[in-house]
């Protein structure tokens, strides 16, 4: 579908466009962001200048640069999405090459002032081409194998490189990310089923043929999948972590100790507590009552993106923002299981509210994309 | 292409479908997140409470065992034995003097021990636990634990600490653990709370140090329940810590043992590097400490001691010690010039046993002169006017360039303290260090390693196993992790014309084999460990006029610290080199005398996986090896098989 499509018309132009934005949606983004800088604020002990202070900074860029891309026409981004999902596959080669280099795991690229973690972008970026992969090809042929394969391809790519970073995690998002959009566009459910019993078959095979004859890899191959798993991010020894983060969780119990009360003393044991664990600084503090409308928040966003996808007759559009909640619902809801102790201790953010720009400023841009879809979407 | 009406309905009501299902899903993961929470917060509160106010239940670390640290066959050279200790809980206990001085009547303490104890108490935290005595005998243990009842906060615990079995062997490439010192804290941003336990051993110096995070290994931690008074009732549950790495050397425990006792307690230092993997096999500085000393804590005495010695055993000689490296730097400057092509394996120049130079007269060690002298010649020989005709052509800036591609005046990385870089001096260098310009004399100065020349006795080893190989072999400590096998890398190609190579190998046979070299009597007599090597001997002071006109002084009339330094460097076997050997001997007099026999000896041993027959040595050195074997207290070699079957 050309823009010729989108009624261009009746698109609203100019400053105009600021009255068809999705304002519940940036409220309500603006709303999780406030309370990471309390939660920030009050697991510094009251010192705005630690993580508070640069956090709202970014959060004022973050807001810009989202307001920015809510202005720029939807098809722009549909136009380019190919263009930024070879510049993204470069740029993780470039990585992988300098990291050679540099002997060892590197996932950053330095261009002067400007420090880009190419595995982020391209989460953004090959949802995008994705979705104008799926907005170009008929509907009737979006379950034939070889139409299958390309978006597979496509995503196993970019995948490898961040696998070869090692960043394991990472690499999961983004197959998870990609599924999702496939499974929006309409791919057969039996291609799913397949794959996620492939999958659960490989890895029962694999790791029930440990220790016996029958092993299909090395042991040493073995205690590398251990290392992987766990890369030492944790020095404590997961277990520990896990177990004070629990205790500060559940003890805040209904309504929590009060902002600021939490036990720091035990909390000190936590060396996340400002990224990867600060939801349990804020479920100690504000107990079941804050953590639950934090929750709340995040499915109210969802909601509101998933929404707006429904309405919107763009393809592309649609499964753009479709892709982009899902990578967002990804974030929280792996982030939460983690430190509530259903999933293996694995460093990921709790998005909007973990002190880090990267994952912040890439979120914001995502939402800025969402906008752009909601403000220019086909009318009349 | 514009899209149908019909196309797009058809789009909208596969997305609608598909979007109804994933928020069915994600309806589902969020549910279960809810119900957790809820679990957790509402259902569970009170006993996550109860843990949080830490009334009845808390939670202690169990400190990872250290890893262990082997020698390339295995052997234990860092363990950890069993420590009995008592330490104390300021919250726990309430009156802590009153604790004190009942725990005195079964432990002897000083007053003053007493009063730094109470101190210390007093600044840690209320419920940090303060180590009051180790090493404590059975007896004292358990009769601590007997009478728990009237020690509040008082726990006794079995725990381990690290030993050095091979006591000094290792003391300086190992270096020691010792408590964490608020110091050591201050510098570590994020410190693992282990480390805050009073027992916890932190690597302070060498690869104890350098490898602490593969070292260290993960905490584990138990849930126990206590009374009022603090007093463990039972564990809730416990998980165990992991072990740290388990780190192989490269290193050798009989050789290096060998090789300690082998210099003695001469101040010097002694390499052995495998030429094709560049594994260290051995690498000694003497005289050494006993590291076990550090980590039980060091008297004052004992401390004063080492620090006072004037061969300075706490110092590292192999790698932090650089010295200028005399006549052994001559494979450099011949190199340089050789590939330089100022001159040829042919090229002679005549000695007349000094040469003038910018109207200064620059001496041969052989005042008479040796006459006409080809490459191979000027090492048999040691011929220094050679090296003066030679520095002037080829100038120094390519001498240095030779110098680093050798590995002299490069920081080789090993997982060791204090890495010293040595100089290379070239021109640049001097316009930096002194803002001078280099002079020609300097040249000749350095071209026989005096001058601003530095190399440390890893980089000579390393230079030594370079020319034996023509490879850019590395050194490496590191033999595997965990029994992950570190790859040994696939050392590069120098680019040295094979033929200067061997020339300059020829050149350091001759120096043991030939008729009339300057170390033959140090040289292998066994055919399939011919060995090839340089002596050297370097000035540390400057010899003046008034010296020169009495005519030159013997070093044994010098006070000790004024001596030259004996150097000797070597690899073997001849034909096809397997390992390389540095000796440096402090104010040891001439390379020759002092450190050839040294290096002898060790790469010897190290040939023969253990003493070597008799029938290797010249017969004129025989009574004198013998001697020298019947005073040492050999560790037995940890080689299997090998050491009987050349025996």
């Amino acid at each position: 579908m050309s823009y010729l499509n989108y009624h261009v018309a009746q698109v609203p132009t100019g400053w105009r466009k600021i009255l068809h934005l999705n304002w519940p949606l940036v409220f309500l983004v603006t709303a999780v962001s406030c309370i990471g800088f309390l939660m920030l604020y009050s697991v510094s002990g009251g010192d705005i200048d630690r993580w508070a202070g640069p956090q709202m900074q970014r959060f004022a860029v973050g807001m810009v640069v989202m307001f920015a891309l809510a202005f720029v026409p939807i098809w722009f981004w549909r136009s380019i999405s190919v263009a930024s999902y070879v510049i993204c596959v470069l740029l993780l080669v470039l990585v992988e090459v300098m990291g050679h280099v540099g002997m060892g795991a590197q996932r950053w690229l330095v261009l002067g002032p400007i420090r880009i973690q190419p595995s982020e972008l391209t989460k953004v970026a090959f949802v995008m081409t994705l979705a104008a992969y799926y907005d170009w090809l008929p509907v009737e042929k979006v379950s034939r194998p070889f139409w299958v394969l390309v978006p597979v391809v496509l995503i196993l790519l970019p995948t490898g490189l961040v696998l070869m970073q090692p960043d394991l995690g990472t690499s999961i998002m983004l197959v998870a990310g990609g599924g999702i959009v496939m499974f929006a566009a309409g791919v057969s459910l039996w291609y799913f089923a397949a794959v996620i019993a492939i999958v659960v078959a490989g890895i029962t095979a694999v790791m029930e043929s440990r220790g016996t004859d029958w092993q299909l890899l090395h042991d040493y191959q073995f205690k590398r999948i251990d290392t992987f798993l766990d890369p030492g991010s944790d020095p404590l020894g997961a277990g520990y972590n896990i177990a004070q983060a629990q205790i500060a969780l559940g003890s805040g119990g209904w309504s929590g100790r009060g902002f600021m009360q939490g036990t720091q003393s035990r909390l000190n044991f936590l060396p996340e507590k400002h990224t990867d664990f600060i939801f349990t600084s804020l479920a100690e503090e504000f107990g079941f009552v804050g953590a639950f409308s934090l929750l709340m928040l995040y499915v109210l966003i969802l909601g509101f993106c998933l929404y707006s996808a429904l309405t919107n007759r763009d393809r592309f559009a649609s499964l753009m923002t479709i892709g982009i909640a899902g990578t967002f619902f990804l974030y929280f809801s792996i982030n939460m299981a983690t430190v509530m102790g259903m999933l293996p201790a694995k460093g990921s953010p709790l998005p909007l509210v973990s002190y880090g720009g990267t994952s912040l400023m890439i979120l914001l841009m995502g939402f800025g994309i969402v906008q752009s879809a909601h403000v220019h979407r086909p009318r009349g | 292409m514009r899209k149908s009406e019909r196309e797009i309905a058809e789009s909208s009501r596969l997305i609608t479908r598909r979007v109804v299902m994933l928020g069915a899903i994600q309806a589902a993961v969020v549910t279960a997140l809810g119900l957790k929470l809820r679990s957790m917060q509402i259902e569970h509160a009170d006993e996550y409470r109860m843990l949080s106010d830490g009334n009845s239940i808390k939670i202690r670390l169990l400190p990872p065992a250290r890893g262990l640290i082997l020698d390339r066959n295995g052997t234990i050279i860092a363990g950890n034995e069993q420590n009995y200790r008592v330490t104390l809980t300021r919250e726990e206990a309430g009156d802590v003097s009153t604790v004190i001085a009942r725990l005195r009547r079964i432990i002897p303490m000083t007053d003053r021990q007493a009063a730094e104890i109470l101190d210390e108490i007093r600044k840690r935290s209320a419920v940090t636990p303060v180590l009051v005595a180790d090493r404590l005998s059975w007896a004292e243990f358990s009769s601590i634990a007997l009478n728990a009842p009237a020690l509040p906060g008082v726990t006794p615990e079995a725990g381990l600490s690290r030993s050095y079995p091979r006591t000094g062997d290792f003391a300086h490439v190992l270096g020691y653990v010792g408590p964490v010192s608020d110091y050591d804290l201050s510098k570590i941003e994020n410190p693992d709370p282990v480390l805050r336990l009073p027992e916890f051993q932190l690597g302070k110096v060498g690869m104890e140090a350098k490898l602490e995070e593969a070292l260290r290994g993960k905490a584990g931690s138990r849930r126990v329940e206590v009374n009022s008074a603090g007093r463990e009732m039972r564990e809730l549950s416990r998980q165990e810590g992991q072990q740290g790495a388990t780190v192989q050397t490269t290193l050798d425990a009989g050789l290096q043992n060998f090789a300690t006792q082998r210099l003695g307690s001469e101040s010097a230092a002694a390499v052995v590097i495998d030429v094709t993997s560049g594994d260290i096999l051995a690498i000694s500085s003497s005289p050494v400490f006993d590291p076990n000393k550090f980590v039980r804590g060091i008297s004052g005495p004992d401390y004063r001691a080492l620090m006072e010695h004037d061969h300075r055993p706490l110092a590292d000689k192999t790698v932090q010690g650089v010295y200028p490296p005399g006549s052994t730097f001559k494979m450099v400057t011949l190199l340089a010039g050789l590939e330089a092509g100022v001159i040829n394996p042919g090229s002679r120049f005549y000695c007349p046993g000094y040469i003038q130079v910018a109207g200064r007269r620059f001496h041969c060690w052989s005042r008479g002169g040796h006459g006409m002298v080809d490459a191979q010649g000027s090492l048999e020989h040691s011929c220094d006017v050679y090296y003066y005709e030679l520095a002037q052509r080829v100038g120094i800036d390519r001498i240095a360039v030779m110098a680093r591609k050798l590995g002299i005046g490069v920081r080789h990385d090993l997982p060791m303290s204090a890495i010293a870089e040595g100089i290379a001096p070239d021109r640049a260098w001097k316009k930096v260090r002194y803002d001078q310009e280099w002079q020609v004399g300097d040249s000749l100065n350095a071209s026989i390693g005096q001058g601003y020349v530095l190399a440390s006795p890893l980089q000579l080893a390393v230079m030594a196993a370079r020319v034996a190989t023509g490879r850019a072999v590395a050194p490496r400590l590191v033999k595997a992790i965990d029994g992950l096998a570190e790859p040994v890398p696939d050392w590069p190609d120098l680019g040295i014309n094979p033929l200067h190579l061997r020339t300059a190998r020829a050149g350091m046979d001759a120096v043991m084999n030939s008729s009339r070299g300057t170390a033959r009597r140090a040289r292998i007599l066994a055919p399939e460990w011919r060995m090839a090597g340089k002596t050297g001997t370097s000035q540390v002071r400057n010899i003046t006029a008034a010296e020169r006109a009495r005519g030159v002084i013997s070093n044994d009339q010098l006070p000790w610290n004024r001596r030259d330094h004996a150097l000797f460097v070597c690899f073997a076997p001849y034909d096809l080199p397997r390992y390389a050997v540095s000796v440096v001997v402090e104010h040891g007099g001439g390379g020759s005398a002092v450190a050839a026999p040294i290096a002898r000896d060790i790469l010897l041993y190290a040939l023969a996986g253990g003493l070597p027959p008799l029938s290797a040595y010249p017969e004129a050195e025989r009574a004198k090896v013998q001697e020298i074997w019947s005073k040492m207290n050999l560790a037995p070699s940890t080689r299997k098989g090998e050491a009987r079957a050349k025996a």
